[in-house]
């Protein structure tokens, strides 16, 4: 019997889909019958799905501009190490 | 794997660009950095959670960069090399930050013995979602400031894989741990990011969500 500790504790390998056809196939049958386990499995992958996401972690305005204003510096010299 | 880089910039090698560089063209440095240079402040501001800080370790990293480009051995690995000198400027100015603070660089956590079960504190079904873009704002806002709520180590983590969905090699080198190390702390702070989150899910509406059924994240072929 898979326990739930062993389910949570192998969550992220098996959404990294790094865990072995057998381990995938005992934690997809326990999923079907553990509303806790699946509710922690579906939110964990929402929650990825959405720090995918290129807005979440936004680069402030100007900042390119600035970024390659620093390295004109560095080019032409201006800047001394 | 998709990556956050952009690829269209990515079109013109790297290797090639640093070779010019080496022979005097320095202005290609300029293009050298483009297609990286979002990636390296989303992964100084995950560690700083401060955007002067976070632009100023930026360029601290930049003038590494540009100054020990001859250094690079394998110029095939240019972003693992210069998202490492990124983490290692931001790590510094952190704890240049934290000198007279109370809040520690290490995070207690990842000295416990690994693989502590923890259960996971809220059971909330979030399996039905929001989908308006008022909705979608406001799960961003949340998941940003659940992130500050958590330590460095797994800001850093989850930047990288999960954010920039960077491979376990890139993030082993990058990060300077063993592939165990990564596994751990990844989990870890997936699973307390979550519940971080947790409360905010549950006041989701129910549509959002729809449309990611079915949806690995990790599937590049999906995304």
């Amino acid at each position: 019997m898979v326990t739930c500790k062993t389910i949570i504790s192998q969550l992220s390998d098996y959404l990294d889909d790094t865990v072995s056809a057998a381990t995938r196939e005992k934690i997809e049958r326990h999923l079907r019958g553990c509303r806790r386990c699946s509710a922690v499995y579906d939110s964990t992958r929402k929650m990825l799905v959405i720090m995918g996401d290129e807005e979440v972690f936004e680069v402030p305005d100007g900042y390119g501009l600035r970024l390659h204003g620093f390295v004109d510096s560095l080019v032409s010299g201006a800047k001394s190490f | 794997m998709s990556e956050r880089t952009n690829t269209t910039i990515d079109a013109v090698p790297a290797s090639s660009l640093i070779q010019r560089f080496l022979h005097g063209e320095r202005d290609v440095f300029h293009d050298l950095i483009r297609p990286y240079e979002q990636v390296y402040y989303r992964q100084a501001f995950g560690i700083l959670r401060n955007q002067q800080d976070a632009e100023d370790a930026v360029q601290q990293a930049i003038v590494i960069l540009f100054t020990r480009l001859d250094q690079l051995k394998d110029p095939e690995r240019f972003r693992q090399w210069s998202m490492r000198i990124v983490q290692n400027e931001a790590r510094a100015l952190l704890r240049k930050r934290l000198l007279n603070s109370y809040e520690s660089i290490d995070d207690s956590e990842l000295h416990g013995p690994e693989g502590v079960f923890r259960r996971p504190r809220d059971f909330t079904d979030w399996r039905d979602l929001p989908s308006e873009a008022a909705e979608r704002q406001r799960l961003r806002a949340e998941l940003v400031k659940a992130m500050d709520t958590l330590s460095v180590s797994y800001r850093e983590i989850l930047i990288l894989r999960d954010v920039e969905q960077l491979n376990m090699e890139e993030t082993m080198e990058i990060l300077g741990v063993s592939e165990a190390i990564v596994k751990t702390r990844l989990h870890r702070a997936r699973l307390k990011l979550r519940e971080a989150l947790a409360p905010t899910f549950s006041r989701s509406q129910p549509s959002y969500w729809e449309r990611w059924k079915g949806m690995n994240p990790w599937s590049p072929a999906k995304r």
